[in-house]
């Protein structure tokens, strides 16, 4: 019978999805401020990946421990979510665990929950252990890692292991309240039956238990979908297509510009016809950036990108400029990225750009009044650092491409600006004087083939 | 001996062409390979390997000129396009359909941007063609005595291995020879860069509290131990870095850095 409860229920829940739905069209808004990029191509093979790096976490386990920490919040995330559908359907018709007609498989269910269920905690704390009393190194450091994104950490950890507190809650008091009832509790549930007698034998009490572990669940985990736009943890939805549009061609190969090269024919080639210029709807042609200044500048992939970065720093560590001690931080360029996309665009409801903001950090981060992606957010010298090695790209859980964001701001810096370090400059003259980036006269070039011997054949 | 030795006469696509010849493959040579001091030994070791097995190639001569690699790494994407344009309006010219070359930046470029621009070739990397001369029975690096007992440990290149997923070949070269070899602690997929690539090689370090090429040595002479030791490359960059860092760390006596081509030179007794 639908009562008040089911009605408040429907309000509560129809706010947090409407909210939910709300906060992430902001978010495609933001995304949608990068140019258009066509990543339509090869389906078969961009699911195939889907499948192995996002739903099958194939890159997580280059570190073990970690990897099956996260394997185990990552299942039961997924297999406690099965659980959700009910406590919808319950909290919409008023129904009490509506799936028990499922017998057996419902009895497995709820079993596997439990076990999940308390492994995430385990997980959990394992993963605060490691932020907060061991301080791993890639969590714990960087000139990026300010209040915000720690305080992004501890609190998704601390709410997941609230939610799995109250998922035990109601299942323990309403175990109790069957068992006094004389009734058969539909599924197994191994933890809470152990537990049984935790809330005492007073029926109102445990009804009310069971209400409050209930309620805190939902609400809970529809708070905790609306924080999501605003945190790292955003990565468990955009994992999945950020992944899909992962780059397939080799590492090494980096985007050419069609522009210059129609530029370029037509200088080699006076007769050449280069193609209409793009328009914008009103049919004005559309003047593009060489290389990007800003998050317009960048396309709607790499910007996809900064919103799929959980902050696990993995890109960081592994960066050969990072680890010499260079400013150069893979993560922090797409923080950045974010941070600036999310001032120039909107922001989620919770998000507070100024606790990562630029206010403090060391005096070689300190960026200029310019408020721009390059040199508001990232200075010349954390992109001069690059080795463009992609050992940053390679380590990414989720296939972001940190180096064609550093590529782009490097190609700003030197097509529109001319800002190369003066010893590139003298490399750049080189190449077009002599054809080398040496200052070696390119008559020189075959002056090594003097005096070869080989033995004999005979 | 040297009655038993031949003068060897590179041949170029030009020469070629005006005895109306194809050869089998390019030799691209690179500005590395052409006027480095150290790697010009590297290019002279390929091409004795090449005249030892008897394929038919050329290189450009004068004709080649830098693929742009280093200026589009830097971001000079005009620069680049400018080479390559006209470098591809080369090859073309000269119908060129296979090129082989020892410098993994070169490789890159002209196997993956070059197509973009109408530049489309079969492009090796001198250790997959050393690894086809292996397996084919063409080349047998028996050289006996010249690396038994030595450590040697391969120095990943990025632009080989991550950019293009060789990992392998140049480590089964090297398992051709009579040697032990070691690996690093960060290797293939998970390698160090020497601190050269993108365009790194031409500018000074930005400030930090080692340079990358020093704690990338350091993990190699960690790896190889006390005693005579090589390390590997197949990278002209990587060559010049490892390089450095070894003197920088004062064992240029016990430690050498030799490129796959040489090891493979050597052990056919091509070159001492």
């Amino acid at each position: 019978m639908i009562q008040l409860e089911n009605i408040i229920f429907l309000i509560v829940a129809g706010l947090g999805i409407g909210l939910f739905v709300w906060q992430i069209q902001k978010i495609r808004k933001n995304i949608l401020l990068g140019r258009d990029l066509d990543l339509t191509d090869n389906p078969s093979e961009r699911i195939n990946k889907t499948l192995l790096v996002a739903f099958g976490q194939q890159k997580m386990f280059k570190r073990m421990l970690p990897a099956l920490l996260h394997l185990v919040v990552y299942i039961g995330f997924i297999v406690i979510n099965v659980e959700v559908i009910e406590i919808l359907i319950d909290g919409v018709f008023g129904t009490h665990r509506v799936l028990g007609f499922l017998g057996p498989v419902y009895s497995a269910l709820m079993f596997i929950n439990e076990i999940l269920a308390a492994l995430v905690i385990v997980a959990c704390a394992m993963f605060l252990w490691r932020r907060n009393v061991t301080k791993v190194p890639r969590l714990a450091k960087g000139v990026e890692m300010r209040a915000w994104p720690k305080m992004d950490a501890n609190t998704i950890l601390v709410i997941e292991i609230v939610l799995m507190l109250a998922l035990f809650t109601f299942n323990i008091a309403g175990l109790k309240l069957v068992e006094l009832q004389g009734g058969e509790a539909a599924g197994v549930y191994p933890i809470s039956q152990s537990l049984i007698n935790l809330f005492g034998d007073n029926p109102q009490t445990l009804h009310l238990i069971e209400r409050v572990g209930w309620w805190l669940h939902i609400i809970g985990i529809l708070a905790f979908m609306n924080y999501l736009p605003s945190s790292k943890h955003f990565h468990i939805i955009m994992a999945f297509p950020n992944v899909y549009y992962s780059k397939l061609l080799p590492r090494g190969k980096f985007t050419t510009n069609p522009a210059i090269t129609h530029e370029i024919k037509a200088m080699l080639d006076p007769s050449y016809q280069p193609p209409a210029p793009e328009t914008d709807a009103e049919g004005n042609p559309v003047i593009q950036r060489f290389g990007a200044k800003d998050v317009e500048d960048l396309t709607w992939k790499q910007l996809m990108d900064a919103y799929t970065c959980t902050e696990c720093g993995r890109c960081t560590s592994v960066c050969p400029a990072n680890i010499t001690g260079k400013l150069l931080s893979p993560r922090k360029i797409v923080m950045d990225t974010r941070d600036r996309m999310e001032e120039k665009g909107e922001s989620p409801v919770i998000y507070d750009p100024a606790r990562y903001g630029k206010d403090e950090g060391t005096e070689r981060v300190k960026v200029t009044e310019e408020n721009t992606l390059l040199r508001g957010y990232i200075t010349p010298e954390e992109l001069w650092a690059c080795t463009t090695c992609n050992a940053c790209t390679e380590s990414c859980p989720v296939n972001i491409d940190q180096v064609s964001t550093i590529m782009d701001l490097r190609r700003y810096l030197v097509l529109e600006e001319s800002a190369a370090p003066a010893s590139l400059n003298a490399m750049f003259t080189n190449i077009e004087n002599n054809g080398a980036p040496w200052a070696f006269p390119a008559a020189d070039r075959f002056n090594w083939a003097e005096d070869i011997y080989v033995p004999s054949k005979n | 001996m040297e009655e038993n030795k031949r003068l060897v006469k590179v041949p170029t696509m030009a020469e070629m062409a005006a005895n109306g010849e194809e050869p089998e493959i390019l030799f691209w040579v690179g500005c590395a390979g052409s006027f480095d001091d150290r790697y010009k030994r590297v290019t002279r070791a390929f091409v004795q390997i090449l005249e030892h097995v008897g394929v038919k190639y050329a290189v450009l001569g004068t004709e080649e000129s830098c693929t742009g690699d280093p200026a589009k790494r830097a971001g000079n994407e005009f620069l680049f396009q400018m080479q390559a344009i006209t470098n591809i309006e080369v090859l073309n010219a000269y119908n060129v359909k296979k090129i082989v070359t020892a410098c993994p930046h070169c490789f890159n470029t002209l196997k993956n941007e070059y197509p973009d621009l109408g530049g489309n070739y079969e492009v090796i990397h001198h250790s997959t063609f050393l690894q086809q001369l292996i397996n084919d029975g063409k080349v047998r690096v028996q050289g006996g005595e010249a690396f038994k007992g030595k450590r040697i440990t391969f120095h990943d290149s990025c632009y080989l291995g991550r950019a293009n997923d060789i990992y392998e070949a140049p480590r089964e070269v090297l398992a051709a020879l009579d040697a032990d070899l070691v690996e690093m602690r960060r290797v293939r997929a998970n390698g160090l860069c020497c601190g050269a690539g993108g365009a790194q090689m031409f500018k000074e370090p930005e400030p930090g509290s080692k340079d990358v090429n020093i704690e990338r040595t350091e993990e190699a002479l960690a790896t190889l131990g006390a005693g005579n030791g090589v390390i590997a490359t197949a990278c002209p960059f990587c060559m010049v870095m490892m390089n450095d860092g070894v003197k920088n760390k004062e064992q240029e006596e016990n430690v050498k850095v030799f490129d796959i081509a040489e090891l493979v030179a050597q052990a056919e007794g091509l070159s001492r």
